[in-house]
């Protein structure tokens, strides 16, 4: 049960985009189109699963026991590097149709904040490995989820006539604002 | 003159919030209000100057192939470094602004500057770009920040200007934060376009 209010509370109460402010590159750089948000999406869940499992290891087993927490940034970010270097690799030859579609997106995985940023909070909120996965993916489909709905917000945008001045950036900014508003209804659904 | 320009372009024609539009999460998320945005932005600043004068110094013994991860370790090394002194010195600020300090490392304006800028100039011109981007960023956080306070919270710098029942909370949460930066956009865009 647990792990059920922990989903729909990272998906929806904490959503990682419109409430916590991570991966918002990604968010405002790839959400012209629904297409492209989807293969985004979708790699995010890969890698922000894989990365967190990871990480975790790496600071339980290896960091703190030597006591080398403050190297905590420094190898968090090389095991996020690396590992989406490898994914692309292992990818590339295991599954050329899931290469060509997530392909693109792998690259700019690495300096996505919301990969290091989940890293960082499991480790501050002294989840166990298992419970870490649960947070890391239900956070990935919280950004599929706020990704996707923006993208098509952005479409039908592309329609529209805009004032000159609000063009473009303003007025994407303005339309996440509101899709914002709008999560914020989801608070105080489930009380962790 | 011409460091002077160097300084100049981070601020105005390069400026990193409103130009490039780039390391969009702490513009966002750190600015609730404006000493916030100006602590994030001096925090920002000091890790560009340094890892810029770094890598400006290293650019000739890194191999071209393995020159991201190595900007990367230079530019996480400075960030454990201010996470450090800024856990001894200003515990406060550094408990508000939380995740977003070990973020910088992923912050695109720090990789961007040291890619295009610290990979191909001298140690000395890269510092300066270093200060005149990180000027840029915390001239436009602070805005920010100043802006989403005073309506929020109705204060300027912590200093009451009206009663916080009159301030729409709304503008401290989430949504608010989004709203006030495309209109700040808006017309940032606009004065642009006439001068």
């Amino acid at each position: 049960m647990i792990y059920i209010f922990m989903f729909i509370a990272a998906v929806f109460v904490n959503n990682i985009v419109l409430s916590q402010f991570l991966g918002i590159c990604p968010f405002l750089g790839v959400s012209k189109k629904i297409n492209t948000a989807t293969g985004m999406s979708g790699a995010v869940a890969f890698v922000l699963t894989l990365a967190t499992i990871i990480t975790w290891i790496v600071y339980t087993y290896l960091l703190a026991p030597y006591h080398l927490e403050y190297l905590q940034t420094v190898s968090f970010i090389l095991v996020i590097a690396s590992l989406v270097q490898l994914v692309e690799i292992v990818l590339k030859k295991i599954s050329p149709a899931l290469y060509q579609s997530l392909g693109v997106f792998l690259p700019l995985i690495s300096t996505n904040c919301c990969i290091l940023g989940v890293a960082i909070l499991v480790i501050q909120k002294h989840y166990n490995l298992l419970e870490s996965v649960v947070f890391a993916f239900s956070t990935a489909i919280g950004f599929g989820l706020a990704l996707i709905l923006f993208a098509g917000i952005r479409e039908q945008l592309s329609l529209l006539k805009v004032p000159k001045g609000m063009q473009g950036m303003p007025v994407a900014l303005l339309s996440a604002g509101l899709l914002a508003l709008a999560f914020m209804g989801f608070s105080g659904i489930v009380k962790l | 003159m011409k460091k002077f320009g160097i300084i100049l372009n981070g601020l105005v024609n390069e400026n990193p919030t409103f130009v490039l539009m780039l390391g969009m999460c702490p513009t966002l998320a750190t600015t609730t209000s404006a000493i916030n945005g100006l602590g994030m932005g001096a925090a920002t600043m000091f890790v560009l100057i340094c890892s810029n004068l770094v890598i400006s110094l290293l650019k000739n013994l890194i191999p071209d192939n393995v020159r991201i991860p190595s900007f990367i370790v230079v530019i996480a090394t400075f960030v454990t470094l201010l996470e450090m002194i800024m856990k001894a010195y200003v515990p406060s600020l550094y408990e508000s602004l939380g995740l977003f300090i070990p973020l910088i490392v992923v912050n695109c304006i720090v990789l961007g500057r040291a890619e295009s800028f610290a990979s191909k100039n001298n140690p000395f011109d890269s510092m300066l770009d270093g200060l005149g981007i990180g000027l840029g960023f915390t001239l436009a956080l602070t805005l920010l920040g100043m802006v989403r306070e005073l309506l929020g919270a109705g204060t300027f710098f912590g200093m009451t200007v009206f009663p916080d029942r009159y301030g729409a909370l709304i503008f401290v949460l989430a949504p608010g934060a989004f709203i006030t930066l495309a209109y700040l956009l808006a017309i940032i865009n606009k004065i642009r376009k006439v001068s």
